[in-house]
């Protein structure tokens, strides 16, 4: 007996009051193997998430099963008794939800959060539990497993606990593992990190798994059967092979045009110079920030140090950067919202306050923050209509019937209906939010915008929509742009100029096309070998990289002396770069790179990519160290 | 999700000047039946505040029957309290007095609690600080005994009593606005208006009211019966509304005894005010589950 779930039509609906019930899930039939990974995609919408919580034989409330089977072991879940689909859960099928974060209880420690499931069910007893869940932890390569168990959730960081629910998922050896969407929210650092534990984990407790994802390139890596869902039904489903090299379908062929590719240079479009003026629109000089009082001129929590950037008109400038690097922060100083400790704010050549309260109206009118999240960027109290006409009455006083045609005009720039004036925000979906949020900024018809993160919520078709009309918006009004993102490829396409930001500190920038192609900086190249290919094999052709080896083990450390990036970079010179602030070095105009190796030597390096420069020795996995005896 | 993955390329931009929709209609509250009775009830005690004196069948303070705790008869609808005085007149007497100064009393507790505890939120800094501790120095304090103070030193009057009432109540007010609005004050919109440069008293009604306006009106329909019982206890030490003049709390009190002799006598006027309180949180919550966004404007 091979499969293990068979899914058989099955329906899943919305019963409403007054009406016929809207169908979510429409007839979806697949199998899944023992031992085999099963990745269901699709955008947001079509269902995914839903079917796979079917597994679990769960409905979201307002939700019901109406019709087909969901057998495993030849049993059907959906008519079990509750007593029995509860000692399925958790124990025979486990899931693991998107976020982690919000998964853990911040007041109990990881062990017994790990453990409890596998003890409730009374799988295990709680001695038995606890040495598989360490046993877990190496295998996940965890850092210090065996006492990992007695630290709080807030003390590992964000893709470590995304493997610590794999292993709360795993304690109790299920059949069935239901990931949903793992990895989406992580940088790309991390998600390779992950994403290899999870394959890994896979392999070893010969589970079989269902992959909740709308991202093909991770699917490619991790996936044995795909099945490509939209709006509740299958729309083609084959081996991973069979889908990603030889697609039919239609819409599995949009999909895979969605996906982000591979950053290098020449993605982007050429710039023209309708809207080149002499000075530059926005710059920050030798500028250092941070959190907490000034204490000799320093902040107490120091974030950004002795950042030059310069957006010139109509350019959009990419900032880049793993999550804490300071790229929100960078935002915040430019508007406003946060007060540098050190260096300056100018404007049109001309110096801005450092504090909002005191900057003028016109100042305030040039400048618009665009917020990462739409859900809390906009009164939820407040219609579409009031939302973006504000800005028109407070900056220019235009009022009543005018008011309405300016907004009108704006909602059909940014590509929405009309009648969407008279909405409220709850009543739109993330990527109509994020149009509004969007609409907000450019109805103050400011001069640059900065935008944070501001594609990362949404999936990838819905993203690449919303960078297609902030490309438009650009080419139409000038406007410049500060693009902040953790994700390359969408920077390497619409930005003109890269500012890469590690631990708080400018590490190169330059045009995009020179930021992307070589020399780069290791912390750059660390950067882009991590993007996911849409290419089976991906992920173990990359691991075998030598600045994967050092760069995914090691966390970051904020320091004071030397380069940041010293524990992570395989070309390190011990003695050198952990004391000296690395020199700014610039290969061709108006790029440069902050690094103690020449340009030669990091060419060199390039051709020589098997070559161990420094540090392969600590790169073994931190685990391994700590668990000798010290 | 699909009309936005479309690209409308913008060629029909001369259009929409004649065709824009009609401006968004102001959405009518929809009740339901348990709002409806909540609303009916309400409406009966209102009315009986101005009419009940002339529709009742005697005065509040007239001692007419031969016994006191008679059963309720045709004379007597609802029978007769501890000194032979009509309960029904009372009760439809009292309405004035106990609604009138309950829902007075309230409606400035939420006056001044809302003000002051949004300011509190919103400006932060020294005000926050001042007027918090001071706020917490009257909550330290027993409501009972900062009452019988205020009413002992001002002497008892109507306005002291609402006054007082007021004051005590708005503290706890404070603390509710002010969390409230610390709540909202760091959300990004809250934020998005901040750099727009827009002043305070936008921020304030605009952003941090409406998304106040629900969780306080809840929060009102309990306040009130807080406050009815609050001038009930003043009543009973004989600080409240004085005698002869009818107050449904000082009714219950006063008619206990009765319950021993078997009669029905404070039960009147404890249904009275269950019935009032009860309608008027029905209101709320109706308005709570349906409610979009459309009443929080209305409230302001």
């Amino acid at each position: 007996m091979s499969e293990l779930l068979e899914v058989r039509d099955l329906r899943i609906e919305a019963p409403k009051k007054d009406g016929p019930a809207i169908q979510i899930v429409k007839g979806v039939s697949f199998d899944v193997k023992a031992g085999e990974v099963v990745a269901l995609i699709g955008e947001s919408g079509s269902g995914k998430t839903t079917i796979s919580l079917a597994a679990l034989a769960y409905s979201k409330p307002g939700l019901e099963f109406s019709g087909g089977e969901v057998r495993l072991h030849g049993k059907d879940v959906l008519t079990m008794e509750p007593l029995e689909q509860r000692a399925l859960r958790g124990n025979r099928v486990a899931y693991l939800a998107q976020s982690a974060a919000a998964t853990f209880n911040p007041a109990i420690t990881i062990g017994e959060q790990v453990t409890e499931a596998a003890v409730l069910h009374g799988t295990l007893t709680q001695e038995e539990a606890t040495k598989r869940s360490i046993a877990l932890y190496h295998a996940l390569e965890l850092p210090d497993p065996d006492r990992l168990g007695r630290r709080y959730p807030h003390q590992v960081s964000g893709g470590q606990l995304q493997r610590l629910m794999a292993a709360m998922a795993l304690v109790s050896g299920p059949d069935l593992l239901v990931l949903d969407e793992p990895t989406t929210a992580l940088d790309v650092t991390t998600q390779i990190e992950v994403l290899k534990a999870f394959k890994k984990v896979i392999k070893d407790e010969g589970s079989a798994a269902i992959y909740v994802t709308h991202d093909l390139a991770v699917v490619a890596q991790i996936a044995d059967h795909i099945v490509v869902l939209y709006a509740g039904e299958v729309q083609e489903q084959g081996s991973a092979d069979q889908i990603i090299n030889h697609a039919t379908h239609a819409y599995t062929k949009r999909l895979m045009a969605a996906v982000r590719p591979t950053p290098t240079a020449g993605l982007g479009d050429k710039l023209g110079d309708q809207h080149d003026r002499d000075v530059a629109n926005l710059r920050v000089t030798n500028m250092t920030a941070g959190y907490g009082g000034i204490v000799d001129g320093k902040p107490l929590i120091t974030v950004l140090r002795d950042i030059n950037v310069s957006v010139k008109n109509g350019h959009v400038v990419g900032v880049i950067g793993e999550s804490g690097c300071g790229k929100s922060t960078l935002a915040r100083v430019m508007a406003g919202l946060l007060a540098p400790a050190k260096g300056e704010v100018l404007l049109d050549g001309e110096n801005l306050e450092p504090e909002i309260k005191k900057r003028s109206l016109a100042d305030l009118q040039k400048l618009q923050f665009v917020y990462q999240m739409a859900d809390t960027a906009l009164n939820p109290k407040q219609r579409v209509g009031e939302i973006l006409g504000r800005p028109f009455e407070f900056y220019r006083g235009i009022k009543g019937k005018e008011r309405r045609q300016k907004v009108a005009e704006l909602l059909q720039m940014v590509e929405l209906p009309l009648e969407f004036e008279s909405r409220y925000p709850s009543e739109l979906s993330g990527g109509q939010k994020q149009r509004v949020n969007l609409a907000r900024a450019l109805a103050a018809d400011p001069e640059v915008m900065l935008c944070d993160e501001v594609t990362s919520a949404l999936d990838s078709i819905v993203s690449s929509n919303v960078i297609k009309l902030l490309k438009r918006l650009r080419d139409q009004t000038g406007v410049s742009f500060v693009f902040i993102s953790h994700d390359l490829s969408t920077v390497a396409s619409f930005a003109d100029e890269i500012v890469v930001l590690y631990a708080g500190r400018v590490v190169e920038q330059g045009p995009v096309d020179e930021v992307l192609s070589p020399p780069y900086h290791p912390y750059t190249r660390l950067l882009i070998s991590s993007v996911p290919e849409m290419r089976i094999g991906w992920l173990e052709d990359t691991m075998q990289k030598r600045e994967m080896a050092v760069g995914i083990a090691r966390g970051v450390e904020i320091t004071d002396v030397g380069c940041p990036f010293f524990n992570r970079c395989p070309i390190a010179i011990d003695g050198t770069c952990d004391v000296e602030i690395a020199p700014t070095r610039e290969p061709s105009p108006e790029h440069f790179i902050a690094c103690h190796r020449s340009m030669d030597e990091i060419l060199e390096a390039e051709q020589a990519p098997q070559q161990i420069l420094h540090g392969f020795e600590k790169a073994a996995p931190e685990g391994d160290k700590a668990a000798k005896p010290h | 999700m699909t009309d936005i993955t479309k690209n409308n390329e913008t060629d029909q931009k001369s259009s929409i000047y004649d065709e824009l929709p009609d401006a968004p209609p102001k959405q009518k509250l929809k009740l339901s039946w348990t709002g409806k009775i909540g609303v009916a009830v309400v409406a009966f005690w209102v009315l009986m505040v101005f009419i009940g004196p002339y529709v009742a069948p005697f005065h509040e303070a007239d001692i007419i029957a031969d016994d006191s705790f008679l059963d309720p008869d045709g004379t007597y609808w609802l029978g007769t309290d501890y000194l032979e005085r009509d309960i029904l007149s009372r009760i439809l007497w009292g309405a004035r007095t106990t609604i009138g100064i309950a829902l007075t009393a309230t409606l400035f507790a939420y006056f001044m609690g809302v003000t002051l505890g949004i300011a509190a939120a919103v400006t932060g800094g020294w005000y926050d600080m001042l007027f918090s501790r001071i706020n917490d120095a009257i909550l330290s304090l027993p409501t009972i005994m900062l009452g019988l103070l205020i009413v002992v030193a001002l002497g008892t009057s109507i306005p002291i009593l609402v006054g007082t009432a007021a004051v005590i109540y708005a503290s706890s007010v404070f603390r509710i606005a002010r969390a409230l609005g610390q709540d909202i004050m760091v959300m990004d919109y809250v934020e998005a208006a901040q750099a727009r440069g827009e002043n305070l008293w936008y921020i304030i009604t605009r952003e941090v009211l409406p998304n106040a306006a629900m969780p306080l009106a809840t929060d009102f329909g309990l306040r009130l019966v807080f406050v009815v019982l609050f001038i009930s206890s003043l009543s009973f030490l004989g600080l409240g509304i004085q005698p002869p003049m009818a107050d449904w709390g000082s009714m219950v009190r006063q008619n206990l005894e009765g319950l021993g002799y078997g009669s029905y006598a404070p039960v009147w006027p404890a249904l009275s005010i269950a019935s009032f309180t009860i309608a008027i949180n029905l209101i709320v919550d109706d308005i709570s589950a349906k409610s979009g966004g459309s009443l929080a404007r209305k409230m302001i």
